[in-house]
């Protein structure tokens, strides 16, 4: 089992999604209910491998990678399929394995316009393949593919099912992404011609390998390094979205479909925070520390000025996109701080924030079915009308605005309290005062929220919702869909050693690298 | 005087008919072709595409077995040389040739044009791409350019009663002939310094003059410029447009893609045996020429309406990329090699994805009869293969993974970084930009396709011919395959080098 796993396994998790994907192709689209089952069949097999790699992973060794497959694929310029997990891609693939079963269960019988689910899933199973192989990439040009390969599906499925401006969001989205893996491209390509070669088959190459770029690395001179470190700022601050570049977000989200924004939100964002973490700043320390403050400042400015945009929403979907922003400042605060602290508190937010703007989602889109608008005027009374949902909805809200007992709180507090003690030769005074403005951020966080809970779920319903027969409560199809996301809120919030012990090895390494070559 | 001239002219040069088998196969076609439709009359006009493609795909045979021998050859005195670079470009001549024929069948055969001689003169211009593949010698790159264009100003007004084919090929003519004339002037002058015509001696006289000479300047850059107008490069790109829209779709996937490349064969010819040593005059003008076309080409292609007209202008980009590499190509051989295998990798995949998203456009236009963007709306609605092709080879030329395309780029890149000078990190950057603005008109069509309605609600099917079927169906695997598995490309054109010729 363990043999196997380690030669095949993460091969096949990646790749799964694409055979059913394939299979699905091939039957024509009336059969519905087979591309259903295909596809959640798919994306089960697909979760039940990755579990069986969890409950392989040798937690102990979580700073190493594990599960290690390395062939060779372009030899030309000695770029190499290495994929491999470790304690800091474990979360985030689990987190992915988790949201996209969930995703096709919630889609079942409620496919946007214009219909067509084969379409649909098969987009869907890309998506999984490219995110689940952008997170065990150990390849610069393998993770760049894949990091590419992500956005195809999601362009069309905003595009396609996406609300009334698709087109202009979906383009958005596309060319702000393109913009950055552009600048990206250049980035790793600068980064592989000055590092250092190494051996291979007798002959000096250099290499995309990033498990040893960090110390080919060590001699690249400051000023190119701080050029690079630009190039993969642009590619991956694009994606997470900090500060002056997060504007694709609010469209890309309020346009796309349900499903499309929990992809969204949950995995896709990650996409970024996991390149800084993984790529840009073990392999340039020098130059992270360099960049550090600057990106600290966006950080805080992109929660300030996320929580602001917040209060000025009327419309509930919008409203939690420009919360991402917010809480994706805080992930970014934690990683400007270059300490295990604030990286440990960046990962556990990252999956908070999946599961907790996950859930949101849902709920918002669920909203929007019944009462056919997310105009925050225009609802109330969800607790009166739909009581289950009004509590879903009131419990994501808590989360969200980092109420201890739920993850939330796990992501936001120690992120920081890491700006306390930043890393490095970074200036203290300045991060203490960033520090200070991220905490006035909760309180922004708290007010927006409670905020629009109160005007949608307390009150009575309107004279327009008093008896729409529209107005059921929870499905089975959504309790299916979000009782695990609820489980694991709740269960992260109260033990949340089980992220921060998966990671810690594997943080505890990167940082190790990171004080070890810089400063 | 005299004396000498006689005995030079006695003096038969050795042939090795193995290295010249693909010239001779194809030649041998012409004359098949020829014969066929002068004595066998209507009834068998359509045995011509048959007979056309199957000549060139015996004329792979031949390129199979040299590879596979993997021995230099170098015949005429230096002048005619086939080897990996010559091999693998004849190889792509061959195969797109044989792609543009399959486009055509159909297109040609119903529209009642002349067959026979349609085959006869695309053939003489792929034979003439193919000494160009070997050609090292300024005549017979001549020869072998005005072989390639002669047979396509024909092509371009194939549409004879149409005004816009007859301007298409006027115009590419008078542009055509008025190219040639700087190319030769140019070549007259780097002959009158240098005393000869043979690259390799071009280049080791050039090499040695030290001081810039302002005669070397001026041969090279018209030699330079007169080519550029072969591969539209921006500023000489003007008869482009006008000539892919006015000429028959399969003649336009055929100057867009072959005739395209050849020009860029022959660059690279001159640029890498012959005028290497002299980068510092020829690495600023393919700086500016790279950075104008890819910007401007882009830029107007935002505007089109036309889908032809777009992928005009679209080529016009990717002739900027193509060109990107060369401007930097002098800083070391390591950095020429990296600029020749690229601009080859990029040659390749072009040539897939290219003609690919031609014979979608030839498909579409069938039941459409109209080239506007706005007429592929809906597609994905009543042709949803041809609308996944399209999109296939869109992302492909836009540079997104998984289709080829992205790698096609990456080589860009990658050889722009391994200079490792400013101008070619600003370079790759500007490259990078451009992507982004070029994904604006891909994105555009794609959209139209998957999100628009049809245009007056017409839903009916799309029948696609065998032939157009077939061409589809190698483009998306060539495309998808090379994108995925980049390393099948690259253990071809690792091989290819064209300094050894040098020392």
């Amino acid at each position: 089992m363990k043999d196997f796993l380690n030669s095949w396994g993460i091969s096949l998790m990646v790749f799964l999604p694409l055979v059913g994907a394939l299979a699905m192709l091939v039957v024509p689209k009336a059969k519905e209910q087979f591309h259903k089952v295909v596809a959640l069949a798919a994306s089960l097999v697909v979760g039940f491998i990755g579990i069986l790699l969890m409950t392989n992973f040798d937690y102990d060794a979580s700073g190493s990678l594990q599960f290690v497959i390395d062939k060779a694929w372009i030899p030309i310029i000695n770029s190499r399929y290495i994929v491999g997990i470790d304690g800091i891609s474990l979360p985030m693939i689990a987190l992915t394995l988790l949201i996209v079963p969930l995703c096709i269960i919630y889609s079942w019988n409620r496919f946007p316009e214009p219909k067509n689910p084969k379409a649909f899933l098969i987009l869907i199973l890309i998506l999984e393949t490219g995110m689940l192989g952008t997170f065990v990439s150990q390849d610069l040009i393998l993770f760049f593919v894949f990091f590419e390969v992500v956005l195809l599906p999601m362009y069309f499925m905003i595009g396609v099912w996406g609300g009334e401006k698709r087109q202009y969001a979906s383009l958005k989205f596309f060319l702000y992404t393109l913009f950055g893996s552009a600048l990206m491209i250049v980035a790793f390509l600068a980064l592989y011609f000055l590092s250092d070669p190494i051996e291979v088959g007798g002959q000096l190459m250099h290499s995309f390998d990033m498990r040893i770029l960090p110390e080919l690395a060590t001699g690249i001179s400051t000023g190119a390094a701080l050029w690079i470190f630009g190039g993969m700022f642009m590619g991956f601050g694009i994606k997470v979205p900090m500060f002056p570049f997060h504007t694709w977000l609010p469209d890309a989200h309020t346009q796309a479909p349900t499903v499309g924004s929990v992809i969204l939100a949950a995995v896709l964002l990650k996409l970024g925070t996991y390149g800084f973490i993984r790529i840009a700043i073990p392999i340039l320390p020098s130059a992270a520390e360099k960049w550090a403050p600057f990106i600290g400042l966006l950080a805080v400015i992109g929660i300030i000025y996320g929580a602001l945009c917040c209060l000025a929403q009327s419309d509930m979907k919008r409203l939690i996109a420009f919360s991402s922003v917010s809480h994706m400042g805080f992930v970014m605060l934690g990683i400007a701080t270059l300490t295990t602290f604030g990286f440990q508190a960046a990962i556990f937010g990252m999956v908070a924030h999946g599961l907790i703007t996950g859930l949101l989602f849902f709920v918002a889109g669920s909203t929007k079915d019944r009462y056919h608008t997310l105009d925050i005027s225009r609802l109330g009374g969800m607790l009166k009308s739909m009581p289950h949902m009004g509590w879903i909805l009131g419990f994501s809200v808590m989360a969200s605005l980092g109420l201890p007992g739920l993850a939330g709180f796990w992501g936001e507090f120690p992120a920081i309290l890491s700006a306390y003690n930043p890393g490095l030769g970074l200036n203290v005074a300045f991060f203490r005062v960033l520090m200070v403005i991220a905490a006035v951020g909760t309180v922004l966080a708290a007010s927006y929220l409670l905020w629009m809970y109160q005007r949608v779920g307390f009150g009575v319903p309107t004279k327009e919702y008093e008896d729409d027969p529209h107005l059921h409560d929870v499905t089975f199809t959504e309790w299916l869909a979000w009782t695990p996301i609820l489980v694991l809120i709740v269960v992260l919030g109260f033990m949340p050693n089980i992220i921060f012990k998966v990671t810690d090895g594997a943080v505890e390494r990167t940082i190790a690298i990171v004080n070890g070559l810089g400063g | 005087m005299l004396a000498q001239l006689l005995t030079f002219a006695w003096n038969a040069p050795s042939i090795d008919y193995h290295a010249l088998a693909p010239e001779i196969i194809v030649a041998v076609t012409i004359v098949v072709l020829i014969l066929l439709d002068a004595f066998t009359g209507e009834r068998s006009r359509w045995a011509s595409s048959s007979v056309a493609g199957i000549g060139l795909l015996v004329a792979l045979i031949p390129i199979a077995t040299l590879a596979y021998d993997g021995v230099n050859r170098v015949m005429f005195g230096g002048g005619f040389v086939v080897d990996n670079y010559a091999l693998i470009l004849q190889a792509l001549f061959l195969v797109a040739g044989y792609i543009v024929i399959l486009l055509s069948t159909n297109y040609i055969a119903e529209g009642d044009y002349h067959e026979g001689e349609y085959y006869t003169l695309l053939l003489s211009s792929i034979l003439g791409m193919m000494v160009m593949a070997s050609a090292r010698d300024l005549i017979s790159i001549f020869i072998a350019l005005e072989l390639v264009s002669i047979p396509a100003y024909m092509l371009a007004a194939w549409r004879k009663r149409d005004q816009k084919s007859n301007e298409a090929g006027l115009k590419y003519y008078l542009m055509g002939v008025f190219a040639s004339a700087i190319l030769l002037y140019g070549m007259s002058l780097i002959f009158g310094i240098t005393g000869s015509t043979l690259l390799v001696d071009i280049g080791a006289e050039l090499g040695s003059y030290v001081s810039s000479q302002p005669i070397i300047t001026l041969g090279i850059a018209f030699v330079l410029i007169g080519f550029a107008f072969k591969v539209s490069a921006v500023p000489f790109h003007q008869w482009a447009p006008d000539t892919y829209e006015g000429a028959p779709t399969p003649v336009t996937s055929f100057l867009a893609v072959a005739s395209k490349a050849a020009g860029f064969v022959a660059i690279l010819n001159v640029l890498f045996i012959g005028f290497y040593e002299r980068h510092d005059v020829w690495e600023p003008l393919m700086w500016v020429l790279a950075a104008l076309s890819m910007t401007v080409g882009n830029l107007i292609a935002l505007r089109q309406t036309n889908v032809v007209r777009m992928l005009a202008y679209s080529g016009i980009a990717q002739a900027g990329y193509i060109l990107a590499p060369l401007a930097v190509a002098g800083a070391t051989l390591g950095t020429g090699s990296e600029a020749l295998r690229s601009i080859v990798v990029y040659l390749l995949i072009y040539a897939g994805m290219n003609l690919g998203a031609f014979a979608v456009v030839l498909a579409v236009a069938r039941k459409t009869r109209s080239g506007d963007i706005k007429s592929f709306g809906g597609l994905f609605s009543y042709a949803p293969a041809l609308t996944v092709c399209m999109t296939i080879f869109l992302f492909s030329l836009a540079g997104i993974p998984p289709a080829a395309g992205w790698f096609a780029k990456l080589s860009i890149f990658s050889s722009l970084a391994s200079a490792g000078s400013a101008s070619g990190y600003v370079l790759a950057v500007i490259v990078g930009l451009n992507s982004v603005i070029a994904f604006g008109y891909y994105g555009r069509l794609i959209r139209v396709m998957w999100m628009d309605e049809a245009p007056d609600g017409d839903r009916t099917p799309i029948k696609v011919p065998a032939s157009l079927s077939f061409a589809l169906i190698i483009t998306v695997a060539v495309t998808l395959v090379w994108g995925v598995f980049p390393g099948a490309l690259t253990h071809f054109t690792d091989q290819v080098n064209l300094f050894s010729l040098l020392r």
